[in-house]
């Protein structure tokens, strides 16, 4: 992960709607990747670990913890634009993923606005799988400098 | 609640970041969804909020983090304030009624300034989510 920054459009002139960074193909996700994340968030739900507790919820296996994708879509948007300058970060969830699945990060510009001593550009990033179907969205708004 | 240097590393590992930025020095910027790590961290008090919903039955709908000056650094100190901004049902395309709740925390630092807001939409389905 990391040094998407070198080829991508960041400055004003170069974040024009419609510019793309370029998309980062994931490692498949694995029930141990969700653990990690649920013990960094103190979020413990069961449905993403324990096989029998998501049996029980209707599904065939343990499903991906939506807030995990969220935040490796965060962490392009910030390899790509950097945190400070973040001010708006939002994610939709869409399809189930799961373990086994690879993602896909996508990030466009969207919007460009000028509000009084500032320059603002909204940006969207696909988190698509690979076999098929979007596990999310998301959107941010950046403050550009240069 | 303070931000705390060593959850934050372990955040920011979490989600397959090794940006220096979230890594170095003793007050790293935490992640952009780092704060809904606190939603599980919160006192008693706050609780009331999502008890007593079947783990089963709800689904993460959208979140959001506003962050007016860029997000907070560790070594800060928050106050959250939560409350629930709306409710709304849906009739499901499966049948049964979906209840949508969006609850919203204000993040102020010591002299009151809003730090971050979270805007987090949860849906409880009148099934176990999965397919059955």
């Amino acid at each position: 992960m990391g040094g998407l920054a070198g080829r991508n459009p960041v400055t004003w002139d170069q974040l024009q709607v419609g510019a793309v960074a370029a998309p980062r193909v994931d490692e498949p996700l694995t029930i141990t990747d969700f653990v990690r994340y649920q013990g960094a968030s103190g979020d413990m739900n069961p449905i993403h670990h324990d096989p029998a507790f998501a049996r029980k919820a209707g599904y065939d296996q343990p499903i991906a913890i939506g807030m995990l994708a969220a935040g490796r879509a965060a962490t392009y948007l910030t390899d790509w634009l950097g945190p400070q300058d973040i001010r708006v970060f939002g994610v939709r969830f869409m399809e189930v993923a799961w373990p086994g699945d690879v993602l896909v990060y996508a990030g466009k510009v969207t919007g460009r606005r000028e509000p009084p001593g500032e320059r603002l550009v909204d940006v969207e990033i696909a988190c698509a799988r690979q076999a098929g179907g979007q596990h999310l969205t998301a959107w941010a708004t950046v403050v550009v400098h240069s | 609640m303070c931000i705390e240097l060593g959850k934050v590393r372990e955040f920011a590992r979490a989600v397959g970041s090794s940006h220096p930025v979230h890594l170095q020095g003793v007050t790293p910027v935490s992640p952009l969804t780092f704060l809904q790590a606190s939603a599980f961290w919160r006192s008693p008090a706050n609780e009331a909020l999502s008890n007593g919903r079947d783990q089963r039955r709800v689904l993460h709908a959208s979140q959001e983090f506003v962050f007016p000056h860029g997000p907070p650094r560790a070594g800060t100190t928050l106050t959250g304030q939560q409350r629930i901004e709306k409710e709304w049902t849906k009739e499901g395309r499966r049948g049964g009624q979906l209840d949508f709740v969006l609850v919203v925390t204000d993040y102020t630092d010591e002299h009151g300034a809003l730090v971050a807001q979270v805007r987090s939409t949860t849906v409880s389905t009148a099934r176990p989510a999965g397919r059955s």
